[in-house]
């Protein structure tokens, strides 16, 4: 895991406080998401205490902090999707999942983000998991998403 | 020099200093949340807004320098207005609990409320709710208090530069907190307190161990001592209404003797008893050569300082336990077989003006042979201030008594410990001594004196030059340690203390207090040093005595048992 973080340095060399936001975003691209260890790292790297890169990194929606699970799922809360009652959508997965967005199931099965305008809005409202997109998900078609990727899980154990 | 015109009258300003300080200096009180005299200004509280003649809107006087020919309106419609409203949104989402809370009554939350006469609540909304964070045994943190005027951040980063805490996360959902919102007792705070003394309202407050204290009282199976600290008879005054600078030791004893406490010391007899070892073991390292420059261990803060930032420096800390601790454990050994008590029962506890000093009892090396901690409780100033309130008591009706044999005596070289380059100056009249077998012609070391955060004095001691260097705030003692770092190599003896000032301006001292007030505890203290008789640790007849009837010698096999301990490196997310 460190060595996909001195890579990441490798990219800023001489870095100062300036280059911390884009060095999280290179970590939680090959990590997934920022630990422990990835900030204290960063804070030796660009001399800044962990507290402050932390309050940098929860200042924006963008970075997380937990793993991202099996199934990462991204609800698209763009205009749209709202329109078409994204919002719904999510309190469903909330609801189902017991997480909010930026957390990921305790089991490490799903997790769970909030996203801008995913540009499939012809497919409102519209989610992402793992990447491929989902189009006009309802309440009842989010328990039925679930219940099938649960399925998948106890398949592949 | 300029002129400049408040409320249409004529005022001196000096160039480049900000509106707010012309204003103070002419006791024109403009009320401010968020400002740290010293630092550089944040202007995110907007309480000191002044209306200026040609400028549009209203300007925080903290951030804004004063120019010639200004004209400013401090208490104007607009602006008081603004003060208000500002109270009064941070009021909607406050708890209502001023009656439960610790900061009832000097509160500047409450105090500006009630200047600004708002008596309805104008604004009802939904309230936050946070969980208190109890984890650490020195400081609770209590989010919901919380104003988010940031002076803690900054203390910690600026002044100590620990930076344990910040703004984290964003918009209504800020709040301070840890990395991670991890609990303080295992982030990298050195439990300092200097954020309690910062913090406007209750959201940082110490954690209290009244209850306990008054239990142990209230036990006639417990045999109650209590220490206290050189600094702590010159601040505790103030809470009692007295002006800073006033020593009160005498009805302070009286008052603990009224408690109920079966014995009364002054931690200072350890103090001395600590320079005794100190500077014993900095002669034997200057003899040897090694493990130089020697570091003071008095201050708890300090030390998890260097466990946590700079592990590489653990070999230079002294061994020596802070005063606190070696009046602990000798409480616990050697007045327990001479008054022949059952160590187990007893209850021993420090008044102390530091928070961190409850950290420090509560470390797994001070555990005794008995598997009890040497200290069972530390009391803050203010909390000792509130038992001597709770339990009716009149300082001002109070005879004057003294502290118990078989430590009833300290030198004023042991209560010098109390402000910045006390321990230093203590240490070199004892090491001097030690050196060349004389006494320092004049015992008092001027340059180790006063305020400044660095402080550097040359001492000629036979043909070596003992390099001194003497540090308050830990902010300037990283400076001093990167230097060290790179190679500086003249320092021979350093002392740390961990609050700006040392321990007269300590977390657990009485809050309200400005530069003037420090400077105030500072005098006397050594008021009381050039008064003094015995001005030095070696030559306390009753530190000779304890030698002689029950340690042995400096640094020997018994004072290495109950005297001295090593710290070890701790890994933190810092």
């Amino acid at each position: 895991m460190s060595k996909k973080i001195d890579l990441v340095f490798e990219k800023y060399p001489n870095a100062s406080r300036d280059s911390l936001i884009p060095i999280l975003q290179d970590i939680q691209e090959t990590e997934g998401f920022i630990s422990k260890e990835s900030v204290e790292k960063v804070g030796k790297y660009l001399n800044l205490p962990a507290s402050k890169i932390f309050g940098v990194a929860t200042f924006y929606n963008q970075f997380r902090f937990t793993p991202v699970g099996k199934y990462h799922i991204e609800i698209c809360r763009g205009t749209a999707c709202h329109v078409k009652g994204s919002l719904n959508i999510l309190e469903e997965f909330k609801r189902h999942l017991k997480i909010i967005p930026g957390e990921t199931s305790r089991d490490g099965i799903f997790s769970l983000e909030v996203v801008a305008c995913i540009g499939a809005c012809g497919l409102a409202p519209a989610i992402t998991v793992n990447g491929e997109v989902h189009a006009k998900v309802t309440r009842d078609s989010v328990k039925k998403l679930i219940k099938n990727y649960r399925r998948e899980v106890s398949k592949d154990a | 020099m300029f002129k400049i015109k408040v409320n249409n009258r004529e005022v001196e300003a000096q160039k480049g200093e900000m509106i707010l300080d012309t204003l103070k200096r002419e006791g024109i009180n403009v009320p401010t949340l968020c400002h740290i005299p010293g630092l550089f200004p944040t202007g995110a509280c907007r309480m000191c807004v002044v209306e200026i003649e040609g400028y549009s809107g209203l300007i925080p006087s903290c951030a804004m320098p004063v120019q010639e020919g200004m004209k400013i309106e401090t208490h104007s419609p607009k602006a008081i207005r603004a003060r208000k409203t500002i109270i009064e949104l941070l009021l909607a989402d406050h708890p209502d609990d001023c009656l439960y809370c610790v900061r009832n009554g000097n509160c500047e939350l409450q105090n500006q409320a009630e200047e600004l006469g708002i008596r309805q609540r104008r604004f009802v909304g939904e309230k936050s709710t946070y969980d208190i964070d109890a984890s650490s045994p020195s400081i609770l943190r209590d989010p919901a208090k919380c104003i988010l005027c940031g002076k803690c951040v900054r203390v910690c980063e600026e002044i100590q530069g620990v930076s344990a805490i910040d703004f984290v996360e964003r918009g209504c959902k800020t709040e301070i907190g840890t990395a991670f919102k991890e609990g303080l007792n295992i982030s990298s705070c050195i439990n300092c307190g200097q954020c309690i003394i910062a913090c406007p309202t209750g959201a940082l407050r110490e954690k209290s161990n009244v209850k306990e204290v008054m239990n142990a009282l209230a036990d006639p199976d417990k045999h109650v001592v209590i220490q206290h600290a050189p600094s702590i008879s010159v601040t505790i005054g103030e809470e009692f209404g007295l002006k800073p600078g006033r020593d009160v030791a005498g009805v302070m004893v009286t008052a603990m003797r009224r408690l109920g406490c079966d014995a009364v010391f002054d931690t200072s007899f350890t103090a001395d008893l600590t320079i005794v070892e100190e500077a014993t073991e900095f002669v034997n390292r200057v003899k040897a050569g090694e493990k130089l420059p020697i570091m003071s261990s008095c201050s708890p803060g300090w030390v998890k300082f260097v466990e946590q930032f700079y592990p590489q420096f653990l070999e230079n800390v002294s061994t020596c336990k802070s005063p606190q601790q070696m009046l602990g454990a000798i409480i616990k050994s050697y007045y327990a077989e001479k008054e022949g008590i059952d160590p187990t029962k007893i209850f021993s506890i420090g008044v102390m003006p530091c928070s961190a000093k409850k950290f420090e009892a509560e470390r797994p090396e001070m555990v005794n042979e008995h598997g009890t901690p040497d200290i069972d409780a530390v009391l803050s100033t203010r909390e000792f201030a509130r038992v001597i309130k709770m339990r009716g008591l009149d300082l001002n009706k109070l005879e004057p008594g003294i502290a118990d044999n078989p430590f009833a005596e300290r030198s004023s070289a042991g209560k010098i410990f109390g402000a910045t380059g006390g321990v230093a100056e203590a240490a070199v009249r004892t090491a001097y001594n030690l050196l060349t077998g004389q006494e320092l012609a004049d015992p008092v070391i001027k340059e180790l004196r006063g305020m400044d955060g660095i402080k550097i004095a040359y001492i000629p001691v036979g043909d070596l030059k003992v390099g001194v260097a003497v540090v308050s705030g830990l902010g300037n003692a990283r400076k001093l340690l990167d230097e060290i770092v790179a190679g500086r190599d003249d320092i021979h003896f350093i002392e740390v203390m961990t609050c700006p000032g040392g321990c007269i301006n300590g977390g657990g001292q009485p809050h309200y207090v400005d530069m003037d007030a420090i400077k105030a505890r500072m005098k006397v203290l050594y008021d009381i040093d050039r008064d003094s008789a015995v001005r030095t640790s070696h030559n306390n007849k009753y530190i000779q005595k304890l030698y002689k009837e029950y340690l042995g010698e400096p640094n020997g096999p018994k004072s290495h048992k109950l005297l001295h301990t090593h710290y070890t490196q701790r890994d933190v997310l810092k």
